[in-house]
């Protein structure tokens, strides 16, 4: 028994180790220019896959429906802008408030170059996380208490609350108020540069998925552990699971820090992707996005969230794009083609899955446990 | 003094146009236990009904339309995205309901083109008046009075008709009353068929006095209302109603103080305070686990 | 046997989907005039390619859409550009960013992918702040054409601007407001966690010499009756609100209501003819700092009219009447900046283009038009216009300079 768990661990391993070796030799092989909209794609996708993971790590094995997952990103986006911006750029980037209240910078403090860069970036992410987890702490004193609609409603509410927080000008000197947090270091900054200047070695979309793998890797060794067990024996019955001996408010707590952790890394990330950190991207929206996201993928799938994060990401930013343009077959103007038609196909596929598809790509099912099952079916 | 007159009245309009919405979300989770999370995408779509039917059609002949299409945009969405989920998890149904609302704004975008559409006057309401020195529209003034009216004659409709005791026994118990012979999806429907047409008494109302709508317009007034509906006690519609004036009272006095930045802030904090203190809301009805 | 129908339907949907999508990611270059979300480009073969990065969505939707009219119109004009003794047809390629700074990164990228040479856009700055990293790690220029916040061009070689900054305006518009009201106390009004609007009621109160009540209010907010009564009773002798035009025309509209008497000046965004809609019949005093006054040329006037006229979809986009926005005018004005740079740079090479813009100068409809140091536009000019109500016009006020 220990034995196939071994094998199926290196197996996991072995395959993780291949995708990114792909992913580098995709990036370096392919023009990065003409393919920028793939590996735009595949970045967000990567991040995108990490929080919603950290939200089925709380809807969908913990079964607490928490929708304050955008709030949480935010801190860890906040966090980690706030800690790495370079000390030279902090008057640039807080010009309205002549200047940051916070003057250091993590890579920096590390000595800068290659080294600095590596540990201030995932020291900073780290930092975020706890942020994030430690404000979710907080939060989950009062919050944990609530039951299903209403702990979502209120979690929902928390994220409006941090939101108009960080936008509060007196705090303008560290959250810079209103205007972005920009010129942090950003995944393209782990790209390798030869003295000249010129890219020999493209890191920045093996970075995302490094960072995410490592993330989910966790959460799903969490998941496969006592803890994780627990989470579900909650999630299933919570007054069978207290009688059973498990600490109900313990365990959703751990629960909600840990989901909490991982949204502010993905924060953090997706400050990386998108070059900026502004609060007012964070909204509900979000929330439901990545909460679609879960859904298609399978409520209480890891695998089924990743796969839904990058199907996501690609059809609404990129596959799609075609259906807001005006075009022209031959004489013929394409009828509906306009601004927006995009969204509405989005939003009708979405219904499609979410009344007829109800358990998404792979229900709870894991992509591993798929496979084998085909295997055994074939030797039959 | 006339700044505390003003900001009363902005208070007490903005409550009854709440109020209106917060019915429709009370109503329904009372009986299916879902957060309509479409409900004021619902509202933002009367609103948008109208500017569009005005363009070509009568006033008089517009609002009566309005209120008929909009009762109709109620039910199908019950039909089409609530119906076949009746056996799922509540979680999926919520889930689909943040569907539709994702599907009423885009929609709303790609017609509108996303710009801001300009509601019509309408003749009457739309006056100006001026009120213990503050100038303000009529529509003001009747919302409160409108609002008092329609929910007594709400309230008569649930506690003296037939159709109003279906609904309070499927409110009470689900299964129960389904033995009992009472038709489920009747008696959803005419839930969601109620809640719809106040959402599009509460549009005229609401719009004329702030004449712009955005696919997003609907969201913030639904969000608010929904807590106010929760303030009350959700599932009563009293509650709903005093829930609603206050949180309209309440956004008000705030935006007009100097912490105004705050005031949606301030909306779902004192959410998260009543759910802590007293889950049930002010009028709720104490509910017990079954094991 | 409906679930298996549910499936095909969704795969075949997802399967034509991915087949159309990887045509349009794939297929950058060449004459195809396929499924990339391009118009126009049926002439000769030489194809040079000018990106649009503008929102055609979200709350900057409705001034994209007029800054886009300007290109589209100057496109029509001038289909052709001569480059290196060869005359090169102009196609314009659009991406929405959806006014949001989440998306502007793949709206960014796909114009990169889709080889163009330079890019024009946006309308709002915190989108070209997201969009600015793609296009400087691509090596592709981008002019901005009504993007006011210092930030978009400070740290980014590859962003240019051709219209004047936040801090001039916000300078402007306050000694617009001491000069012409001898105003004591101004109140300003913002959206909360908006660059653009908060950027602007700092400089006001910066430049302002009296007393200022800042206020803001939330996203999504439709009820700014308190915030005009907060007006009134702090005794408030100009308001100042620099908020998007859907923000703009419900506080137009209710202070026309209330018949409130207090001026309101703005900046550039609330020049839109929805909110001379808003104000029309009605005592409203409305003052807008802006980059172009109806008039500044008869001949651009009188053409773009003529063709919004014929178009219903431009008339359409430009809020169904053909007032020119000035954001028109400088999406027109970047149109024939963006070609000045091809011919300068003698080819449709991106970093040929890049290299040729600073020492770029162009007059204009707008005025005239040359890079700094930074890759502002060095500008010194602003139209302030008034809103005339009973003919639902613009007329000029005052041209003002920074001191």
């Amino acid at each position: 028994m220990k034995k196939t768990i071994n094998k199926q661990t290196w197996g996991t391993l072995l395959w993780a180790a291949a995708l990114l070796a792909l992913v580098v030799i995709l990036e370096n092989v392919l023009d990065p220019n003409k393919n920028i909209m793939v590996f735009a794609a595949l970045k967000k996708g990567a991040v995108y896959a990490l929080v919603a993971v950290s939200m089925n790590l709380l809807n969908g094995f913990t079964g607490l429906f928490s929708l304050g997952q955008a709030g949480f990103m935010l801190l860890g986006a906040y966090t980690y802008a706030i800690l790495t911006i370079p000390t030279a750029q902090r008057d640039a980037v807080y010009y309205i408030y002549n200047g940051s209240a916070v003057n250091f910078s993590l890579p920096e403090l590390f000595g800068g170059g290659a080294l600095g860069l590596v540990l201030g970036v995932v020291l900073a992410l780290i930092l975020g996380g706890c942020v994030a987890a430690a404000v979710a702490w907080l939060i989950g004193l009062p919050v944990l208490r609530l039951k299903s609609d209403y702990l979502a409603i209120a979690t929902l509410g928390f994220g409006e609350i941090i939101r108009a927080v960080f936008q509060w000008d007196k705090l303008g000197p560290v959250t810079n108020g209103a205007n972005a947090l920009k010129n942090f270091p950003t995944f393209s900054n782990f790209n390798i540069q030869n003295a000249n200047g010129e890219t020999v070695l493209r890191l920045s979309t093996f970075t995302a998925f490094l960072l995410a793998g490592i993330c989910v890797a966790v959460i799903v060794l969490l998941i496969n552990s006592t803890y994780g067990r627990a989470f579900k024996a909650i999630r299933d019955d919570e007054v069978a699971a207290e009688a059973m001996g498990i600490n109900l408010s313990r365990h959703k707590r751990l629960a909600f820090c840990i989901s909490s952790f991982f949204a502010g890394v993905g924060g953090g990330m997706f400050a990386m992707f998108a070059n900026q950190a502004q609060a007012k991207t964070f909204t509900t929206a979000m929330t439901y996005e990545i909460l679609l996201i879960v859904v298609i993928g399978g409520i209480g799938s890891v695998s089924g969230s990743c796969i839904a994060a990058f199907l996501y990401v690609a059809a609404s930013e990129w596959w799609l794009r075609f259906l807001d343009a005006e075009t022209f077959i031959g004489g013929f103007k394409v009828p509906l083609l306009r601004n927006g038609f995009r969204m509405v196909v989005f939003s009708v596929v979405i219904m499609i899955v979410v009344l007829f598809f109800r358990t998404g790509i792979m229900g709870d099912k894991e992509l591993p446990d798929l496979l084998k099952k085909r295997r055994k079916e074939g030797t039959k | 003094m006339q700044y505390a007159i003003s900001i009363l009245l902005s208070g007490v309009s903005l409550g009854g146009q709440y109020a209106l919405i917060a019915i429709g979300y009370t109503m329904v989770y009372g009986i299916l236990r879902l957060i309509n999370f479409a409900h004021g995408d619902v509202f933002m779509v009367a609103g948008l009904m109208m500017v569009y039917l005005t363009a070509s059609l009568p006033l008089a002949a517009s609002i009566p339309l309005v209120l008929v299409l909009t009762v109709l945009l109620g039910f199908v969405i019950e039909r089409a995205a609530y119906k076949p989920l009746r056996e799922a998890p509540r979680m999926s149904v919520m889930i689909s309901a943040i569907g539709v609302s994702y599907l009423l704004q885009n929609l709303a975008t790609y017609i509108t083109g996303g710009l801001p559409q300009m509601y019509p006057e309408i003749p009457g309401i739309s006056k100006t008046i001026t009120v213990a020195g503050v100038s303000t529209k009529w529509v003001t003034v009747i919302t409160p009075v409108l609002v008092l009216a329609l929910v007594l004659a709400l309230t008569q409709l649930i506690h003296h008709t037939k159709v109003g005791m279906a609904m309070r026994a499927v409110a009470r118990d689900f299964e129960t009353a389904q033995l009992m012979g009472i038709k489920i999806n009747a008696v959803i429907s005419v839930t969601f068929v109620i809640g719809s047409f106040l959402a599009a008494v509460g549009s005229v109302l609401y719009f004329t006095n702030y004449q712009s709508i955005v696919p997003l317009s609907g969201s913030l007034p639904g969000l608010r209302a929904f807590v106010a509906a929760v303030f009350g006690g959700i599932g009563s519609i009293p509650g709903a109603v005093v829930g609603a004036f206050i949180i309209g009272l309440s956004e008000s006095v705030i935006k007009g103080s100097s912490w105004s930045i705050f005031s949606d802030a301030f909306t779902f904090a004192l959410l998260i305070i009543i759910l802590v203190v007293k889950p049930t809301g002010l009028f709720g009805e104490k509910v017990t686990d079954k094991v | 046997m409906k679930k298996l129908f549910a499936t095909l339907l969704a795969l075949s949907l997802a399967l034509s989907l991915a087949a159309c999508g990887g045509g349009s990611g794939s297929g950058g270059s060449g004459d195809s005039a396929g499924s990339g979300g391009t118009t126009g480009g049926s002439g000769g073969d030489k194809v040079v390619r000018i990106g649009v990065f503008e929102p055609a969505t979200g709350d900057s939707g409705a001034g994209g859409k007029q800054e886009m009219l300007g290109m589209q119109y100057a496109n029509k004009e001038t289909p052709t550009v001569e480059i290196g003794g060869e005359t090169y047809t102009v196609e314009l390629v659009y991406a929405d960013n959806a006014s949001s700074a989440d998306k502007a990164p793949t709206a960014a990228s796909q114009l990169v992918s889709q080889d163009v040479s330079l890019v024009l856009g946006t309308y709002g700055s915190g989108c070209a702040i997201a969009g600015g990293p793609i296009f400087g790690e691509a090596g592709l220029a981008a002019i901005g054409v009504t993007c006011t916040n210092p930030g978009v061009t400070a740290g980014n070689d590859y962003y240019f601007r051709i219209c004047f900054l936040d801090p001039f305006q916000g300078t402007v518009l306050a000694n617009f407001a001491s000069e012409k009201f001898s105003a004591k106390k101004a109140y300003l009004l913002g959206e909360l966690g908006n660059d653009y609007d908060q950027g602007l009621l700092n400089y006001f109160e910066q430049a302002f010499e009296g007393e200022v009540v800042k206020d803001s209010f939330p996203p999504n907010t439709s009820d700014f009756s308190t915030y005009l009564n907060k007006a009134v009773a702090e005794g408030a002798d100009v308001i100042f609100c620099p908020v998007s035009i859907a923000y703009s025309t419900q506080i137009v509209k209710l202070a026309a209501s209330m018949n409130l008497n207090i001026p309101i000046l703005g900046s550039d965004t609330l020049d839109s003819n929805k909110v001379l809609d808003a104000a029309k019949g009605s005592d409203v005093q409305i003052y807008v700092s802006t980059f172009y006054q109806e008039g500044g040329s008869p001949e651009f006037d009188e053409g773009i009219k003529a063709w919004l006229n014929e178009d219903s979809t431009a008339m359409t986009n430009n809020g169904g009447d053909d007032t020119i926005a000035a954001v028109t005018a400088m999406g027109y004005d970047a149109y024939y900046v963006a070609l000045e740079a091809l011919k300068a740079a003698g080819s449709t090479d991106k970093a040929a283009v890049k290299a040729a813009l600073p020492s770029l100068s162009y007059t204009g409809v707008s005025g005239a038009i040359a890079f700094d140091g930074v890759g502002d536009a060095v500008r010194d000019t602003a139209y302030i216009k008034t809103a005339d109500n009973a003919a639902g016009a613009w007329t000029l006020e005052t041209v003002q300079t920074a001191k």
